[in-house]
């Protein structure tokens, strides 16, 4: 049994429309996205026989990716709904793959979607913050997911001399990247004053130092790489990937401020025959300022420690040594729950197919995507490609 | 002040914990087969997976690990208690957990400052661990590990 590197691609991408998308269920995100990866494929819906997506806070299916399926109108004999918080976008995928290379499905949809902005009532915010913290030994104390990450990013400020400046930064890099991406929640520009102007949510993190909340889906199909080669994209073959499972709370983390990205990370570099330096543009889930810049030591973009002087020299934009979410990421392009991380995948395959217009990094042959989740208690990474060898 | 917030809901492997805090005593489970000390209590070790755990109380001792000041709250019945300070706490026995200081004022809140655990009593023979400092001055900067 050999690796699955090179034996699977992407061959279609869509995104729905993102931001305030008022009428709109989570179910429609999530089949709207895929209907416009299956055309941007060139593939009929009765060709798909497996389906991964994720649950919705909005909309909490019991099985999601059944519901997911019957509104498209296909019966799957693969399908399952994915759940590792924030790491279920590069863990998904990873896992349609595996599940490809098997045998057990030919052509898989991807998908995710929700609408957090538009959908989320009072009760299903309580109750989702409520659920998302244990229910005994931190969801008494008034704790924030926020928070959690909020706890990393402090002991790193401490334990490396990170400033508030440089997290701040990620937010306005971003934000210019949203800027050339068409769509995208915010676009209005940035500057390091405003984010540290911005209300403080809690501490180091301001407002602007946080995700968005949006509404939004987006979809991939995966298939074969053989059966790749004859459809109408470029494929995107997936490379490596590799996942990581440290702790579910954060007391348990054996460190905050460095986590299971280096594991994930090294073994999805491990698994393509590549390393940090080779990577050309990544998909970093940025689900706060911070955490890029730890992202960026874990994944070995910079050495552990130096992710804010790195993010200020302007590494982590056009002409830098590693550009990261072109499209805006879920700072500024939009973070509809569990979709955001979605986005990154979608964004690194433009990319690779040279598709990523007005915010093309030339030449990329390489693409890294990372997920997260639950203050690092979950990571995922994949590593995509123009040819199934690195 | 706690009405409408969420409780520790109690179960077979939590029993002895909270009805230690409502005594007064944060108890620390420890494996007689390997010597583990764990923080948060389960049936096993969660490094030998032994079921020989013994409830000790903890010296309620430790330094502040890490901390964040929430200004927004994470639901409304928090509203009244912004800005509050949830600490990870080091304890003197080695686990780490979370709580809130009491009595804290933003921005005089530093890692590695001493800590000592106070119990706040929310609800009948519910007592939340809390800290309060020692020695409120910053005493230490962590070095890269």
């Amino acid at each position: 049994m050999g690796s699955y590197t090179g034996q699977v691609a992407i061959v279609g991408v869509g995104e729905t429309p993102v931001g305030k998308v008022p009428g709109k269920s989570a179910l429609w995100f999530n089949a709207e996205a895929t209907r416009l990866a299956l055309a941007d494929a060139g593939i009929d819906k009765h060709q798909v026989d497996g389906l991964l997506t994720c649950p919705s806070f909005v909309a909490p299916f019991h099985r999601m990716s059944v519901a997911v399926s019957e509104y498209l109108g296909i019966q799957p004999t693969f399908s399952n709904t994915v759940n590792v918080s924030g790491a279920s976008a590069a863990a998904s995928v990873s896992l349609a793959a595996a599940a490809i290379h098997a045998g057990l499905a030919e052509t898989v949809v991807v998908c995710c979607g929700d609408n957090m902005l538009s959908g989320m009532t009072r009760d299903l915010a309580v109750k989702a913050l409520i659920e998302s913290r244990d229910p005994q030994y931190e969801a008494p104390f008034g704790l924030l997911v926020a928070t959690t990450f909020a706890l990393t990013a402090q002991r790193h400020m401490a334990e490396y001399g990170t400033t508030r400046e440089q997290l701040a930064r990620v937010a306005v890099i971003t934000r210019e990247h949203a800027r050339r991406k068409p769509g995208a929640h915010m676009t209005a520009p940035l500057t390091v004053d405003d984010v540290l102007a911005s209300k403080s949510i809690t501490t180091p993190y301001h407002m602007l130092d946080c995700a968005l909340v949006s509404d939004g889906g987006a979809a991939l199909v995966l298939t074969s790489a053989e059966r790749a080669r004859d459809l109408r994209k470029k494929p995107v073959y997936l490379l490596g990937a590799g996942e990581s499972y440290t702790q579910e709370h954060i007391f348990c983390a054996e460190s905050i401020t460095t986590t299971g990205a280096r594991i994930s990370g090294g073994k999805a570099y491990a698994m393509a025959g590549v390393g940090p330096g080779d990577i050309d543009v990544a998909g970093i889930y940025d689900c706060f300022t911070g955490t890029v810049i730890m992202m960026l030591e874990d994944l070995g973009f910079c050495k552990k420690g130096e992710g804010g002087p790195f993010v200020e020299a302007g590494h982590i934009t056009f002409g830098g040594r590693i550009p990261i979410n072109t499209h805006g990421g879920m700072l500024s392009y939009a973070h509809p729950g569990l979709p955001g991380g979605f986005f990154h995948i979608v964004e690194m395959a433009r990319q690779l197919r040279g598709e990523a217009d007005g915010r093309q990094v030339e030449g990329a042959d390489l693409a890294l995507c990372h997920s997260l989740g639950g203050g690092f208690a979950t990571n995922a990474t994949i590593i995509l490609g123009t040819e199934p060898h690195a | 002040m706690s009405a409408g917030k969420p409780l520790p809901r109690i179960d077979d492997d939590t029993r002895a914990y909270w009805a230690g805090c409502a005594r007064g005593e944060l108890l620390l489970q420890h494996c007689r087969d390997c010597g583990y000390v764990q923080f948060y209590q389960r049936a096993l070790c969660g490094r030998c997976l032994g079921a020989g755990l013994e409830h000790r109380p903890a010296s309620g001792r430790g330094t502040i690990y890490s901390f964040s000041t929430v200004y927004r709250p994470p639901s409304p019945e928090f509203k009244d208690d912004v800005p509050y300070t949830v600490v990870l706490v080091e304890l003197a026995e080695g686990p780490r957990m979370i709580s809130t200081l009491v009595d804290a004022a933003p921005g005089t809140v530093g890692l590695g400052q001493a800590v000592e655990v106070v119990f706040d009593t929310i609800a009948p023979e519910v007592a939340l661990p809390r800290f309060r400092r020692v020695d409120p001055r910053c005493t230490f900067t962590p070095a890269a590990p």
